[in-house]
């Protein structure tokens, strides 16, 4: 299967002489799948076919369904919120264009101020281009809210790639997760930018005295609506309408947090939840596909199944400590706290980011534990403080971003203490056979 | 018991003396160089917290104030006297390590009788007069207090350390990435501040 495909590839490639350009065109994305056959010259070197390019690109690959979604959902969510198109496939190409106008700029932003930086500072420092900045890059999006200003964006990833990585030393040597970095600069510099109820559903605002209305749509959506008009399709219209009553664009968290479990059932269904049809941050709604993303990861070998399988053990013990030391009886009386910490263990795992930060962040190679059994650790501890902040801190809505950078602050301490408990062990064991 | 614990953990991870006060600076910055130096410091820093709050809260509850042993208000005699406490269990800690440890007496230098000037040390018994915290409660954030600065020492040491091998900008090195490294350790210890662990542990 391998070979042949390789052959097909082989059969396709320009001539180098004839078109330079079509080759170096070529061979950058054939070197996304493939090893280059060069040998390296000069100096020691562990031969492996499996270079930083080739790590990177598997994970922008299994993020790419959610991707899709991540568009599609954008726009479900804004119509939904008016009340119109109720049906997966009704008012699709509206729904799709809509997030497509939404996530494009936010991810070429993303991509031109990282990008950019990666390569004036390779220029300055006098190396090669690294692929570093692929993943950030492609995260990034993912964890925004559809609504960013593209200026604060522009900043957080400024400051998450200069302090967070180039800092460091670049590619590979930063201690925190500089997609999340940028995110939690945002979130603590611009809280009401990226928290609260209004900023997960696209292009609806709170106008004073009248309530959550559509905006006014741009020249963007009048472009589209002109195309689909002539396909007699559906369009846009102008914007400007009311939303279905009872609306708040609150997400589950937000709700269990001011009511329990009963308060999420009332707006949203566990079905709703699990494929990912609710209000949320770009890439984080649907959970069969970013298992499926995390599946891919795990049987490629990017990531690390032992962090994910413990960080769901570490959720998993913690929601347990949590019921366990809720109230019986839950009534109207009880405060809301205690009404979170009633939220059975397992649907933990329906709300909120849980699952797109064990499968893409918790498991970055280069922040997480390196040493075995500190990877064990490192996902345990994940999962409860992120359980801990979710529930137990009224200031933050969601916790696993804060838990993964906490800890990203001591993984280089778990693997310090793993690998001198290793030598010790050793050393015994020497002088235990040599006396 | 359930107080205790929480002042415990509110001042170990909550209310962390380095990264949520910037407290005890001077020896953080400077011995953080590597782990095993900055894990004795920490149990220096550790004991010394524990043991002077609470004789710091019997000498302001019982000597110093009006219904003390003297009568009157002797409140202006509050710095010396602390420090007077302080600056002694330094030097016993001081004799105790060069006794056991010279090696790790020696790695430390001058920053083990500095401990006396630490603010991290000071600031603790101030905090605790300002608010007006019981015995037990003083013993507790003795203990968690030096705790959190522990856990913060070694931390940072430990990345460090891991940084010796990155590639980071000549003016950066040293002292810089240090300061970044505090920062952003700052902002990862954000994410516990607001818990309120009496809330739902019971006071």
């Amino acid at each position: 299967m391998k070979k042949s495909l390789l052959n097909f590839f082989k059969r396709i490639e320009p001539d180098k002489k004839k078109s330079p350009f079509l080759h170096t065109a070529y061979d950058a994305f054939f070197t996304f799948a493939f090893t280059p056959n060069t040998t390296t010259k000069g100096g020691v070197h562990i031969r492996d076919g499996m270079d930083l390019k080739r790590l990177m690109v598997q994970v922008v690959l299994a993020l790419q369904l959610c991707y899709l979604y991540g568009t599609y959902n954008i726009g479900q969510q804004h119509f939904e919120a008016l009340g119109m198109y109720g049906g997966f496939f009704e008012g699709f190409h509206l729904k799709l264009f809509h997030g497509l106008i939404k996530i494009l700029p936010i991810f070429i932003v993303t991509n031109v101020v990282g990008l950019g930086i990666e390569f004036w500072y390779s220029a300055k420092r006098g190396h090669a281009v690294e692929e570093g900045f692929l993943v950030s890059g492609a995260l990034i999006p993912l964890i925004m809210p559809p609504d960013i200003p593209l200026w604060m964006l522009g900043l957080s990833v400024a400051f998450a790639v200069i302090l967070g990585k180039e800092a460091f030393g670049g590619t590979g040597m930063n201690i925190w997760n500089v997609a999340l970095l940028s995110r939690v600069f945002i979130f603590f510099a611009y809280p009401t930018f990226i928290s609260g109820d209004e900023v997960w559903v696209s292009d609806i605002h709170k106008i004073k005295d009248i309530g959550y209305q559509s905006v006014q749509y741009g020249w963007a959506h009048h472009f589209f609506d002109w195309i689909f008009s002539g396909f007699g399709w559906s369009t846009f219209g102008n914007g400007a309408q009311s939303v279905i009553d009872g609306y708040t664009g609150a997400t589950p968290l937000a709700l269990a947090a001011k009511g329990g479990w009963d308060n999420v059932l009332n707006v949203y269904s566990t079905h709703q939840m699990w494929w990912g049809d609710i209000p949320g941050s770009i890439g984080e709604t649907s959970k069969p596909l970013i298992i499926l993303g995390a599946l891919y990861l795990v049987f490629t070998k990017i990531a690390d199944w032992r962090i994910m399988v413990s960080m769901v053990l570490g959720c998993t013990f913690m929601g347990l400590i949590m019921n366990g030391m809720a109230p019986d009886q839950i009534t109207a009386d009880t405060e809301n706290i205690f009404k979170f910490m009633a939220v059975p263990w397992y649907y933990h795992f329906y709300m909120g980011s849980f699952l797109f930060a064990m499968a893409f962040m918790a498991t970055d190679p280069v922040t997480a534990a390196s040493t075995r059994p500190g990877k064990w650790v490192y996902g345990f501890l994940i999962g409860a403080v992120g359980l801990i902040i979710r529930v137990w801190n009224p200031a933050y809505p969601e916790g696993w971003m804060l838990a993964i950078l906490f800890m990203n602050t001591f993984s280089a301490l778990i693997d310090n203490v793993v690998l001198n408990a290793n030598m010790k062990r050793r050393q015994k064991r020497t002088a235990a056979v040599s006396s | 018991m359930g107080e205790f614990i929480n002042t415990f953990i509110k001042s170990a991870f909550i209310e962390n003396m380095v990264l949520a006060y910037f407290l005890g600076m001077c020896s953080y910055l400077a011995v953080s160089k590597s782990v095993k130096t900055a894990f004795g410091l920490g149990l220096a820093v550790i004991f010394v917290l524990g043991i002077t709050m609470p004789i710091n809260w019997l000498i302001s509850e019982k000597l110093l104030s009006e219904n003390g042993l003297f009568g009157m208000d002797l409140t202006f005699l509050r710095f010396i006297l602390f420090i007077a406490v302080i600056a002694s269990m330094v030097q016993l800690v001081e004799m105790v390590v060069e006794k056991f440890s010279p090696s790790l007496y020696n790695a430390l230098g001058i920053f083990l009788p500095l401990i006396t000037v630490n603010c991290a040390i000071l600031g603790g018994s101030l905090f605790m007069v300002a608010r007006e915290y019981t015995f037990n409660q003083s013993v507790a954030f003795g203990l968690g207090g030096g705790f959190g600065w522990f856990l913060a020492i070694v931390a940072i040491a430990a990345i460090r350390e891991k940084m010796r091998y990155s590639n980071v900008p000549a003016p950066l090195r040293g002292l810089g990435m240090a300061f970044i490294l505090t920062g952003l350790m700052g902002i990862a210890f954000m994410s516990l501040m607001g818990i309120d662990p009496g809330v739902f542990a019971g006071k």
